[in-house]
């Protein structure tokens, strides 16, 4: 990099234009810290936020290795142990030293099943988060960046899509396309969650495009595209990113519930929100089958919810400067 | 307004670089949003015509809202006209398409009031300065960071700060960026939109020489707005002074401090803090009394008269062309029925015409 010849800059340093108090720093490559860097120094100092982290990295370890539980206890996740998986009356058997955390109505390995279990409540949180988030802020950033017709018609669309009941929605929707999956899990989710992200990234925009920046960027003969993505988007991103984070916990909620209500996985796919349902017919002899998965479900979106918060703090450094 | 074409075009067109024809800007007012009624229209440009010559510094001065910054945002094509014309080196400008536009921005430019606001906080230094380069597809790459660190020299910054961000710098320096950006094409003009205003005074001088010098060193013609009249003074060959939408005098920078014949020049001038108490004291102000009335719904006749200490009835129903007035040379025009004479102390005339024309302050009157 040619900016590291310190010759220039003491050249420079005595040029008389400079306003005082100018630092000069010679033989050196100046960077400056981008937002994003200072956002990630400020996670790193935040705890609560590396803790959750650490947790997450620990879930999505065991929705991955969930074959590994599988090969080290020797059950397989839709293994039905109808011997010493069932008690003599039928009952799920309590934890213990071959179930470490039970079993489940059917005789299934509860440790097991929780393990895979984290698989659907991941890859619906993360993949709905990413599908509205990026739906959203394009249909946001259109409407916020034209206006007139185009805020007309995507705001009205908006309006429409939050006042249809989201549940009725999803069991009309599985009923007609004959039964739930995991992919229209996704769809519903998508086509309720997009609405939010796109009113936050309307108004957002329609502050930054009153910007001199982007009047700047216009007279210089900028395309739309160009400022949308290269002016506005930096400046929406880490909202963007704040909501996105927050939206991975509810989207888990939403699919438990879903499953819960058996639009969602289908059995026998082991899935948090399923097995609570089917712990139903058993917790009053059998605890564990509720709160087990229960407890899987709460220290998720727990953890999400918190490292959510930091990243929402760690883009807003304002808010700590509230406490400090 | 054929009178105040025949007054302004009085200079050989050839080294005439922006000509504006009667341009108008309105802002239509809409009642609610879901069914949209125009309600009404801000009269924010209303028949605006002057010549900027090549390699001249026009002044811009005015009050706030008085459609400053409206001319130059219709000049630039930032806002469409609503009627009139914009020429650019001879060719009329205010009906291009964004395509058939580019080639022309590249020859005007922009530098904005607010060095804050006018650079995008997200991007480091070198692409801010680097856009003008991207959009027109200039250079790129190592040649494009050469060319921005030349930018960045001309306007003495310190090259080396290229990857820093805005927040980084001052004001002052901010403000350099902002002139960096607007000059790194080269353009013949630029328009530059009270570019101090924001800025310290002991920063304003410095901005205002590295304008000057630029505009030495490259060519470069100037449209200077401002509502400071003492750095508008110092900076400017000719001075045009606005009010409510229109040009009220237009004229050399020395006649209109002199001699200005426009009685709102005069009140303008009178609020110049002197820096000198016992002249500042036995000096006369006119004060204008109430604000500037709503360019929704502007004054008949000549727009200054609810306020103008020598308004008459010809006032409230003739709108006075700009044409030159007592003798003036043929490039010092004024928009006024009654101008005011050299030595002519204004302060002390009173206004005949009917209170109701009148703005009349109810607190002053009480007071009095």
């Amino acid at each position: 990099m040619s900016i590291q010849d310190a010759g220039g800059a003491s050249e420079l340093a005595t040029l008389p234009g400079h306003d005082a108090g100018e630092p000069v720093e010679a033989a050196k490559v100046i960077q400056g810290r981008s937002p994003w860097r200072l956002a990630y120094e400020r996670l790193r100092r935040d705890r609560a936020a590396v803790v959750s982290a650490a947790v997450i990295l620990i879930i999505v370890a065991c929705a991955i290795g969930a074959p590994v539980f599988a090969a080290i206890t020797g059950h397989g996740v839709n293994e039905q142990f109808r011997h010493n998986g069932l008690s003599v009356e039928g009952f799920p058997v309590a934890p213990g030293s071959h179930f470490l955390l039970g079993t489940d109505d059917q005789g299934r390995d509860l440790l097991v099943r929780i393990a895979y279990g984290a698989r659907p409540s991941l890859l619906v949180g993360v993949v709905t988060s990413a599908i509205t988030v990026t739906f959203g802020a394009i249909m946001g950033l259109m409407a916020g960046y034209f206006g007139r017709v185009v805020d007309t018609v995507i705001s009205r669309i908006i309006d429409v899509t939050l006042s249809i009941p989201f549940l009725l929605f999803a069991v009309a929707l599985a009923a007609v396309s004959g039964g739930g999956s995991l992919w229209l899990v996704i769809v519903v989710l998508s086509i309720f969650g997009w609405s939010s992200v796109a009113r936050i990234v309307r108004g957002q925009v329609f502050s930054i495009r009153e910007r001199e920046y982007i009047e700047a960027a216009r007279s210089l003969g900028a395309s739309p595209w160009r400022i949308m993505f290269i002016d506005i988007v930096p400046n929406v991103i880490a909202q963007v990113i704040v909501y996105a984070s927050l939206l991975i916990p509810l989207s888990i909620v939403a699919e438990a519930t879903l499953s819960y209500l058996t639009i969602g996985v289908q059995p026998p796919t082991a899935d948090w929100g399923a097995m609570i349902a089917s712990s139903q017919a058993v917790y009053t002899v059998a605890w564990w089958d509720l709160v087990f998965p229960g407890v899987a479900l709460l220290i998720t979106t727990l953890a999400f919810n918190i490292f959510g918060d930091g990243v929402r703090d760690a883009f807003d450094p304002r808010a700590d400067r509230l406490f400090v | 307004m054929e009178t105040a074409a025949a007054a302004t075009s009085a200079t050989p067109s050839t080294d005439v670089l922006l000509r504006l024809t009667d341009v108008v800007k309105h802002f239509p007012v809409r009642s609610s949003s879901l069914f949209r009624r125009t309600a009404g229209a801000v009269h924010a440009v209303d028949g605006v015509s002057l010549e900027v010559r090549r390699g001249e510094t026009l002044g811009l001065v005015g009050e706030t809202g008085c459609g400053k910054s409206t001319l130059a945002r219709c000049i630039t094509r930032l806002y469409e006209v609503t009627s009139g014309t914009v020429e650019f080196d001879g060719a009329d400008i205010s009906r291009l398409t964004a395509s058939q536009m580019r080639p022309y921005r590249r020859e005007m430019q922009m530098i904005f009031q607010d060095p804050y606001g006018s650079l995008n906080p997200r991007r480091r230094v070198g692409s801010i300065i680097g856009d003008p380069f991207a959009i027109h597809g200039i250079a790129s790459g190592q040649d494009r960071k050469r060319r921005v660190q030349e930018a960045m020299e001309l306007v003495g910054l310190n090259p080396e700060h290229y990857n820093r961000f805005p927040a980084e710098f001052s004001g002052g320096q901010r403000q350099r960026i902002g002139i960096a950006r607007a000059l790194a094409l080269r353009p013949k003009l630029v328009i530059c939109d009270e570019p101090v205003s924001a800025l310290d005074v002991s920063i304003q001088a410095q901005v205002i020489n590295l304008l000057s010098d630029l505009q030495r060193e490259l060519d470069l013609t100037y449209i200077f707005i401002a509502h400071d009249l003492s750095v508008v003074r110092h900076v400017s060959d000719r001075v045009a002074v606005m009010y409510l939408g229109k040009v009220g005098e237009i004229g050399p920078s020395e006649d209109i401090y002199q001699k200005g014949r426009h009685p709102y020049t005069q009140a303008l001038l009178s609020a110049v803090p002197v820096p000198d108490p016992k002249q500042m004291q036995q000096r006369a102000r006119i004060v204008l009394v109430g604000d500037v009335p709503s360019p929704l719904d502007p004054p008949s006749g000549c727009r200054f008269h609810p306020r103008c200490p020598k308004a008459r009835d010809r006032c409230v129903t003739e709108d006075p062309p700009l044409v030159s007035r007592l003798g003036d040379p043929e490039i010092h025009a004024a928009a006024c029925h009654f101008p005011v004479e050299v030595g002519e102390d204004i302060s002390l005339s009173t206004p005949q015409i009917s209170e109701s024309e009148r703005v009349i302050e109810e607190g002053l009157v009480g007071n009095a």
